[in-house]
Parts: C-alpha cells; sequence; structure tokens
C-alpha cells in the first residue's frame, strides 16, 4: 500500500470492448506520471477511473490506502474543454469548490478571508489575477485551461487528474501551458496523471511515461525520464529526448499498428 | 499572456538568426493590369453579412409592402369595403374600441387568463422538466406518456374543459394550461440534458451533492436555454387564448374578435389582429432584454 495512487489488476469492459485489461501500477506521491497510448488504449477510462466517474469490473485502485468510491476533492480533475462554469467570473469559477457543503468545515474554510486570499495567489501563480472578474466567455482556450487549473488547485487536492488539458490548444499556447504546469507542481507539491497523444508532452512534463497499448487496453511499458529537472524548453533538443521520443513513439505506432492485425504486440520488441 | 508571449518571441528571434535569411520579395503579379483581389460585399453572398443601413431600409421595406397592397386593393376597388376597410378605418375602429366599447377590459381579462394559465404550466414544467433532463427514472415514467398526450391537439379538449369547468375562467386556463404545459416540459427535460457533461463533472470532482449539482450547476447552466423555450410557449400561450375566447367567452380579445365577425365589423377583427401581434412584439422585446438583464455573460453571443 502506498501513501500515493495504488492500481491493482484493473479490469474494465464496455459490453464486448475490453478497455482495460489487468493493469497495475503504483504512482508515489508527489510524483508526475504521464500516460500516453494509441487512441482506444483505454487512457482516459483508466484516468476517469481515479477521479471515481467511472467504475472498474475487477480489480481495486486506492487514494492515500483509501479504496476509490466515487468522486473526492482530494483528486481533482482537469479536463480537456466545456468544464469552467460560464455564469461565473474568473474568480467565482476558482472559488467554486469552497462554495459547497462538503469542504465547509475544511481547514481551510476556517476564514473567509484565507480562502480568497488563496484564489488570488492561484491566480497570480497563473498568470491571471488582472482578469479575475472577467467571465469565460472573454478568455482564451488558453487562459481557460489556466482558470480550470487553479480551481482544480483551490482545494488543496493531493493528486491533479488531466484529460488531454491542452489538446484543443494551439502548439505556442501548449508549450507555454506546459511550463506553467511545471511551475505550479513545483510549488504545490501536487502529485499528477496526466493523460496525453503528444509524446514530447509526456516525456517533456513526466518523471515517468506509462505507454499503454490498445485492444484490449493494458499498460505496454514504463520509460522512466532520466533528465534533469527543472525542466527548460531546450531540453527539447537534447540528443537524450529525442532518443526517447523517437523510442516511444515508435513503440506507439508498433501497438496501434498490432492492434489492427490481432498480433500480440508485445512479441516484436 | 503577455509575459509569456515575450518568451516565445525571443525564441523565434533566436532561430531567425541562425537561419539568417531574409525574407524573398514577392514579385510583382504578372500583368500590371490584374485587379486587387478584393471585392465589394455581394447583396446576396451566402450567409453574408448587411450594413445596417441597408438592413433597415429592407426591413422597411418588408413591413410597409403589405400595408402598400393594402391600400393598393383597395384603391382599385379589387376587394368590397366590407370585407376589407381601409387603414384608417381599422385605427378609428380601434379608437372607438377603446373609448366606448371597453378595449382595457378586454385586454386586461384576455392577459390575465394567459398569465395564469402560462405561470401555472411554468410552475409544474419547471421542477418536472430539471427532474426529467437529470434523472433517468423520471424521463422514464413522463416522457413516453406526455409524448403522446402532446399529439392530442389542445384545441380538441375545448368541449371536454367546458364539460369539466363550466364556461368560466377555469375552462380558458386549462385550455391555455393544456396548450403549452406538455411541450413546455419536454423542451425543459432537452434544456436540460443539453448541459455539458464536463461541467457536471467538474463539480462532482469538487465534492458537489446531487442537490448542489442540481441547483449550482445545471439549473445556471442551463437558465438562458430554459428563458428561450419560456418565450416560445408564451407565444404558444396567446394563441390557445384566442381559441379559447372564441369558443366559449363572454369577454377577452379573442371573443371581441369574434363577436365583430357576427356583426360584420371587418375593421374591429383587423384591429384585434394587430392589437395580438403588437402584445406578442413587446413580450419579445421584454424577454430579450430580461436575458440580458439575467444573462451579462451572454453579452455578444
Amino acid at each position: 500500500m502506498t501513501k500515493g495512487l495504488s492500481v491493482q489488476n484493473l479490469t474494465k469492459a464496455f459490453g464486448e470492448t475490453r478497455v482495460l485489461d489487468d493493469v497495475s501500477f503504483v504512482i508515489e506521491p508527489g510524483e508526475f506520471v504521464t500516460i500516453v497510448g494509441a487512441s482506444g488504449c483505454g487512457k482516459s477510462t483508466l484516468l476517469r477511473i481515479l477521479a471515481g466517474l467511472e467504475f472498474s469490473d475487477a480489480g481495486s485502485v486506492t487514494c492515500s490506502s483509501h479504496p476509490i468510491e466515487g468522486p473526492g476533492v482530494e483528486r481533482a480533475m482537469v479536463f480537456q474543454d466545456y468544464s469552467l462554469f460560464p455564469w461565473l467570473s474568473v474568480m467565482d469559477n476558482v472559488l467554486f469548490s469552497r462554495r459547497l457543503s462538503t469542504n465547509e468545515d475544511d481547514n481551510l474554510a476556517l476564514e473567509r478571508g484565507a480562502e480568497e486570499a488563496r484564489a488570488q495567489n492561484l491566480l497570480s501563480l497563473i498568470g491571471l489575477s488582472k482578469v479575475k472578474s472577467a467571465y469565460p466567455s472573454q478568455l482564451s482556450g488558453g487562459m481557460r485551461q489556466r482558470v480550470a487549473i487553479a480551481r482544480a488547485l483551490m482545494s488543496k487536492p493531493a493528486v491533479l487528474l488531466m484529460d488531454e488539458p491542452f489538446g484543443a490548444l494551439d502548439a505556442q499556447t501548449r508549450e507555454v501551458m506546459q511550463d506553467l504546469v511545471l511551475d505550479v507542481v513545483r510549488e504545490e507539491g501536487t502529485t499528477i496523471v496526466f493523460v496525453t497523444h503528444d509524446v514530447e508532452e509526456a516525456i517533456y512534463l513526466g518523471s515517468r511515461v506509462v505507454l499503454m497499448a490498445p485492444y484490449p487496453g493494458r499498460i505496454d511499458s514504463i520509460y522512466d525520464v532520466a533528465l534533469p529537472s527543472p525542466r527548460t524548453d531546450d531540453i527539447r533538443l537534447e540528443p537524450k529526448f529525442m532518443e526517447l521520443k523517437r523510442r516511444i513513439t515508435s513503440r506507439v505506432r508498433e501497438t496501434a499498428a498490432a492492434s489492427f492485425d490481432g498480433a500480440d504486440p508485445s512479441s516484436s520488441s | 499572456m503577455v509575459e509569456n508571449l515575450f518568451a516565445w518571441d525571443g525564441r523565434m528571434i533566436a532561430m531567425d538568426a541562425g537561419r539568417a535569411t531574409k525574407p524573398r520579395e514577392l514579385e510583382p503579379a504578372a500583368g500590371s493590369g490584374t485587379p486587387p483581389n478584393r471585392r465589394r460585399p455581394r447583396l446576396w453572398a451566402i450567409r453574408g453579412t448587411l450594413s445596417s443601413k441597408t438592413y433597415a431600409a429592407i426591413a422597411v421595406l418588408g413591413i410597409a409592402l403589405p400595408f402598400l397592397l393594402w391600400i393598393g386593393l383597395l384603391s382599385l376597388g379589387a376587394v368590397p369595403k366590407l370585407f376589407m376597410p381601409a387603414p384608417i378605418e381599422v385605427v378609428g375602429r380601434f379608437a372607438n374600441w377603446v373609448t366606448n366599447e371597453g378595449f382595457a377590459a378586454d385586454l386586461w381579462i384576455s392577459v390575465q387568463r394567459v398569465t395564469l394559465g402560462f405561470a401555472l404550466s411554468l410552475a409544474i414544467a419547471l421542477p418536472l422538466g430539471l427532474l426529467c433532463g437529470t434523472f433517468k427514472p423520471c424521463e422514464a415514467f413522463l416522457e413516453p406518456a406526455f409524448d403522446f398526450v402532446r399529439y392530442m391537439p389542445a384545441v380538441a379538449f375545448v368541449p371536454l374543459m367546458l364539460l369539466w369547468c363550466g364556461i368560466g375562467e377555469a375552462s380558458k386556463v386549462s385550455v391555455i394550461f393544456i396548450g403549452t404545459f406538455f411541450q413546455m416540459l419536454l423542451m425543459f427535460a432537452d434544456d436540460v440534458r443539453r448541459v455539458p457533461m464536463q461541467q457536471i463533472e467538474a463539480a462532482q470532482t469538487m465534492g458537489a451533492t446531487s442537490r448542489e449539482i442540481l441547483f449550482r450547476v445545471i439549473l445556471p447552466s442551463s437558465a438562458p436555454a430554459l428563458l428561450t423555450t419560456s418565450r416560445v410557449t408564451l407565444g404558444w400561450a396567446w394563441t390557445y387564448l384566442v381559441v379559447a375566447e372564441m369558443v366559449a367567452a363572454n369577454s377577452g380579445i379573442g371573443y371581441a374578435i369574434l363577436k365583430a365577425q357576427r356583426f360584420l365589423q371587418t375593421d374591429k377583427i383587423f384591429a384585434g389582429l394587430i392589437v395580438i401581434g403588437l402584445i406578442g412584439l413587446l413580450q419579445d422585446q421584454f424577454m430579450r432584454a430580461l436575458r440580458a438583464v439575467l444573462f451579462p455573460y451572454l453579452k455578444g453571443r
């Protein structure tokens, strides 16, 4: 049992399709783990099970040694898009979780002023303190995702689950957002599970990259990213980085191709 | 945003310096007579735009044309005056209706009936619609049954309502209720179902209870759509009011129109119709203003 996240022999099917087949792994507290894989590998389903939005058919999932039986404030989630509340200002979006009955007796809620101050801090951390009274519709896609991150961090979750959070952003904004996430993690010390289809993003952000294979969805391989942190943009051009990217990318392709032939991809590498 | 843009710009400059190529100047287009790639906006462009001046001019034309046609037909003597009165006669009759024939009372009773029928319908359809759009068992229990009832024309309920409620106010209000309630509930449920799942799940991961999700996410998220549905069904309420008043009433605008027909007062029929149109227009403007006040975050959309 770990203080972080633990997944043991997880299996899930949607009808005839097995989206997760005997998946097991452990994520230690404070780790930044990224999950990549071809579409259909079950990476999003796995994340949703960790969030408590979806349930497995067999196996166990625990967070800080407690079984996950539904959504909980200690496991916040950032979605790809459309999750902000358009009728609330940026500030009220960030404060939303603090206005819910379940969170009222938290230690954080001792003083009204303390919450506002924390929201203010988070907004400056993501560089949006100037637009705190704007509505989400007045912001760009990148800014909206920053608000979603601040909102998710508001209640100091132990784990932050991110489901392709930058998938809808353009390449430049995406790189800016990646550095922002690294800054936030350094500041908050949150454990992060980050699902993406972008291999470069996975290596740049993660201390470990989990590669999943489709049909049935399972863990194919896990890569330790032995690159110095804090990461800076130049790292993308280093031979070690590019070599790892090449290896993971070709492995993703192999697993995707193998799933078309019905062959067992684990025998090829 | 700004500080990050600078960072990115910095990299772009560095890359350019490394390559040190100057963008080649574009060659001039072959033949100096080539027209510039610019075109005046076409009137009939697909999904085109109009200047506000042109738009207003065309709108005035659209409103004025029926009146011109009306006057034209009369002055040609193509239609007997008995069937089509002159605009001036309609205005005169309307003035008479206001001063001598109790227009205010007619309007007041009609507005009362619509308001009552519509409010009753809204008060029941809104909570049920929220429940149907949120909880599957509610949907299964109500929607198939209501789908069946809504295809029964409300007008066909008039005789039944007369038998059950007599010729008092209850029969008119119930016809308006039947005409709006079933559609309203199904449309409200659809509005609620269109709330993005991501908003609901985001609230769940933040620890919201079902009750909080219903009142703090689903209701505010669907509110603009619910208001639009209300606006549309309010229009229907007026239709069923006139139906109810024509069949069984001795007051109201619908009754006035029917009585005018008995006495061959075509000008009063015209006046009644125009009044109903104007009321609808006013209501619509009011609902639009309400939308702007209630949902400031939708500005410009």
